[in-house]
């Protein structure tokens, strides 16, 4: 089989004059063991190949993308976005990234321990994973799901312009869905965990909050509508600020999109709030060498102290500003590069949870949200999303609630964070987060 | 348009069947699929890009009791298929079960499309893309950015199994959208518009994207002056079109087998009770014309079917794909989808709505004391155990002593699915399906169409900030 960063390089090698060609291609596998009723139900494994090549002639782009390295595939993308690329009208900014002397971190990522793992080991620990949460409480009836999957990829990039990386990894994760039955009413659970190494995976703690997510909600009662403060749990807080950081990337700022486009500089949130991106931190699952156009991945501020410092780009956004790449370019190799965060980090207040709670005296503390995608528009700010979670009172834990709304904006959210817990931890998804406590939200019931 | 040879080779599809048994499998199925796309982006008054896309590829499937073995490869030789069989057939343990398998039908299928999207130039499409910004930003001097998205995509699936299954279906869905973003005192606001269907380029002979455009540039424009929403439970009228989604999420979802089966609903056990207003009546129908969550066959090879899943109020059945409807011994409804080769399929909607009411849809807006108007819904999300749903508006007004009057910025509005579907008071006679739709499950997104005639809920949790 050839090697990737062999092919890419190949295939830039096809650049006509006046072309720039940049190449991704990517072979992945991947296994997900599933256990139903203490067997295993399902047992799923594939193989993906893909490529993508971006070509520019004067500043017109086409792309074209393939599920495929077979050879008559790539010479055939090749064509295609050379076909593509005639109908884009020119930009003189659009263009491949060019190398800017940052250092990549050299981060060791391979770990080959998820790769020594057997069918059967996968199998029983899913089958596991559902016995220790019917264990955990007689309330939890059944499981609705529970799962083990795995993953091993490469990745090669390479331009016309010198740019040549190539990584390899993997890692891991469980999830499972437990349901608990009280009466009539029935609640369910989730909880995840994802890793580099298989040992890695925080076994314990998964069933441990999956099985209080699903018998914690049980007698959840719709509340009163009300203005409070909400404090959001780190997986919470990630969606809500993974939003924030959206409006601050340079493609929705140069496009007239963020309503932050005019703040550089400004006291856009609390002075307690400083957010930003971090790949070069080894223990986020976001960690990379580099970026999604081969630049060196780097630490990147956003907001400090409140004050929003500065815009994430990738090199086209960066040369329409006339600044240059953040490194903050993301894609895979069936998509052009974006902007985005690789590793969205918040620092921390002290103490642990409790703690925060006690500080807030009341208000609610939000275990899950839905409806992000339908109830939050990056554009305008507005924010309203369905909750569930408990009541806040005496600066303590009280009862469940559901079936409720917390709304404001995202601008006005920002300013009123009156507090961060010491409870960080970096999620599955990559996002180092703690809870943080928001004031004068409204929070729609009865 | 006919295809003069299946997807696969016919002997090569018999091997592969044969090789998934050899270890013992008790069932087995290969799905093969060669999915082509295209799409073009016009942002900031220029054409930003022009993408293909390609994907070829063969998930394999064995079943041996209850426990499901698949494995995916885009390697479609002989060996690449082989591979994949053997890794599916793991999950059987031993015992040879190698027999001949005869094949009905003949896995050809003929596209549903009249003018292939691929066969029509990147110009005419740039042409479009032009007409559709100009129209949108003619509209309005405020109008201060609009995406056009133009995207087009042909899907070519062959299924066989073991049972001597051999269907293909060959579909064709052509797409165009409009975001307006406008810019006024009190900061930005958005409007848009989509069109879709299971059709080929022929899409723009019936619908005029000028009108589309100057549609979701009003939507933005109307919400520069919008009021904040109302915190709390109060009367929604969901305009017809506006809200199918509503049902997808209140009900639909509660609706599927796997979940029901598996206690994960709020519907389970609950066939031939009264479940909803006597007046409502909910259909999911994959056959529906040419609508975006309509195939001729589901991704298992069973064609789909007009299924009655609400009569008159009276939970009459759930949806079901090949593995539920197996170990209830009944038949598949159609309703077995994925979202590619890569993925196993699960019981998914198609074309879900409520059918026609008695009143006047003028009258249920000023029989309405006060209360919300909901114009557009954004998509929703639903916890089917407990059936609590939320879903955004993205147009909506209040409605003050029976009229129309200020518009209302974003927000969701949140509900429990069998109170709501009890709650709905009335309902209109002018049934309209609404925008396309991508319904996400379990990590798997499906095209999926939703409509409503106008109609009111008693009361939803509406999630804004007023007071």
């Amino acid at each position: 089989m050839v090697e990737l960063p062999d092919l890419a390089d190949e295939l830039v090698s096809l650049a006509r004059e006046n072309e720039q060609i940049e190449v991704c291609v990517s072979r992945n596998r991947s296994t997900t063991v599933k256990a139903y009723s203490g067997e295993v139900e399902s047992v799923r494994s594939g193989k993906s190949e893909a490529v993508g090549i971006r070509i520019i002639v004067n500043g017109q782009e086409g792309f074209a993308t393939a599920g495929s390295l077979d050879r008559r595939v790539l010479s055939q993308v090749v064509e295609d976005a050379r076909g593509n690329l005639q109908f884009a009208e020119s930009d003189p900014h659009q263009g491949v990234a060019s190398p800017d002397g940052v250092e990549s971190p050299n981060l060791d990522l391979v770990d080959p321990a998820v790769l020594q793992m057997s069918e059967e080991q996968k199998a029983s620990l899913a089958i596991e994973l559902e016995r220790r949460c019917l264990s955990a409480d007689p309330r939890v009836s059944s499981v609705r799901s529970a799962a083990w999957s795995d993953g091993w990829g490469e990745f090669a990039l390479a331009s016309t312009t010198g740019i040549s990386v190539y990584s390899e990894g993997g890692s891991c994760s469980v999830g499972v869905q437990p349901l608990a039955v009280e009466g009539n009413e029935t609640q369910i659970g989730y909880a995840g965990d994802a890793a580099r190494r298989p040992d890695s995976l925080d076994i314990d703690r998964v069933v441990e909050e999956a099985v209080e997510g699903a018998t914690g909600m049980l007698g959840a009662k719709k509340p009163l509508s009300e203005r409070l403060t909400v404090v959001l749990e780190p997986g919470v807080a990630a969606a809500f600020l993974g939003t924030i950081a959206g409006a601050l990337t340079g493609d929705r700022v140069v496009k007239g999109r963020s309503p932050f486009a005019e703040r550089l500089g400004e006291q856009v949130g609390a002075s307690m709030l400083t957010l930003f991106d971090d790949p070069t931190n080894i223990d986020s699952l976001g960690a990379d060498n580099h970026d999604g156009e081969g630049l060196a991945a780097r630490k990147n501020m956003i907001i400090e102290k409140g004050v929003l410092s500065q815009f994430l780009h990738n090199s086209y956004t960066g040369r329409r500003v006339g600044a240059s790449s953040t490194g903050s370019a993301v894609r895979g190799p069936r998509s052009t590069p974006s902007v985005g965060v690789h590793a969205l980090c918040l620092d921390p207040g002290t103490g642990d949870r409790d703690t925060l709670f006690q500080e807030v005296r009341s208000g609610i503390f939000v275990r899950g949200v839905n409806g992000l995608h339908s109830g939050v528009n990056p554009v305008s700010g507005d924010f309203s999303v369905g909750a569930y979670g408990h009541k806040i009172r005496d600066g303590a834990l009280a009862e469940p609630f559901s079936e409720a709304t917390i709304a404001s904006t995202l601008q006005r959210m920002l300013l009123d964070v009156v507090a961060i817990g010491g409870d960080f931890e970096f999620l599955p998804g990559g996002s180092g987060m703690a809870s943080i406590a928001i004031e004068d939200v409204a929070l729609s019931g009865m | 348009m006919k295809a003069v040879s299946p997807l696969l080779d016919t002997n090569l599809v018999q091997d592969t069947l044969s090789e998934a048994m050899s270890n013992g499998g008790e069932w087995a199925e290969i799905f093969v699929e060669d999915r082509q796309s295209a799409s073009a982006d016009f942002d900031e008054g220029r054409v930003e890009a022009m993408m293909s896309s390609r994907d070829l590829g063969a998930g394999i499937r064995v079943t041996v009791g209850d426990i499901t073995g698949f494995a995916h490869t885009s390697d479609l030789t002989t060996n690449g298929l082989f591979e994949a069989a053997q890794a599916a057939a793991s999950v059987a343990k031993g015992g040879s079960q190698l027999k001949p398998i005869a094949l009905g039908g003949n896995g050809l299928a003929e596209s549903n499309a009249r003018i292939l999207p691929e066969s029509v130039s990147k110009t005419r499409k740039v042409e479009l893309l032009e007409q559709t910004n100009a129209a949108a930003r003619a509209e309005n001097a405020a109008i201060s950015q609009v995406n056009v998205r133009y995207s087009e995509g042909r899907r070519r699936i062959l299924v066989a199994n073991t049972e001597g299954l051999f269907n293909a279906d060959d579909q064709t869905r052509t797409l165009l959208s409009v975001n307006c973003v406008a810019s006024g005192d009190q900061g930005l606001q958005t409007g848009r518009e989509t069109v879709g269907y299971t059709v080929g380029f022929e899409l723009f002979e019936e619908h005029d994207v000028e009108a589309m455009a100057r549609r979701a540039a009003g939507r933005a424009i109307t919400k520069l002056g919008a009021r904040p929403a109302p915190s709390g439970q109060l009367p929604v009228v969901i305009e017809r079109g506006g809200g199918g989604v509503l049902f997808h999420e209140a009900c639909g979802h509660g609706l599927e087998a796997d979940l029901v089966n598996k206690g994960a609903s709020v519907f389970r056990d609950r066939v031939g009770e009264l479940v909803a207003a006597p007046s409502v009546t909910l259909v999911d129908d994959g056959t529906m014309g040419v609508e975006w969550g309509s195939v001729a066959i589901d991704d298992e090879g069973c064609p789909t079917q007009r299924n009655v899943l609400i009569e008159d109020g009276i939970l009459t059945d759930y949806m079901w794909d090949h593995l539920r409807s197996r170990s209830a011994g009944r038949p598949a409804s159609g309703n077995g989808r994925r979202q590619s080769y890569q993925h196993l399929p699960m019981v998914r909607m198609t074309n879900t709505f409520v059918t026609n009411g008695e009143a006047e849809p003028q009258d249920i807006i000023s029989d309405t004391k006060n209360g919300v108007y909901v114009a557009q819904l954004g998509g929703g999300q639903v916890n089917t155990a407990t059936g609590d749903f939320v879903f955004g508006m993205t147009e909506a007004y209040l409605i003050e002593n029976g009229e129309i009057t200020v518009p209302l910025r974003e927000g969701n509005l949140i509900g429990n699915g069998p109170e709501v579907l009890q709650n709905i008071e009335v309902i209109g006679n002018d049934f309209a399906m609404g925008s396309p739709g991508t319904c996400g499950k379990d990590g798997q997104g499906v095209p999926v169409g939703d409509g409503q005639p106008t109609l009111r809920v008693a009361a939803l949790t509406i999630g804004g900030t007023a007071s």
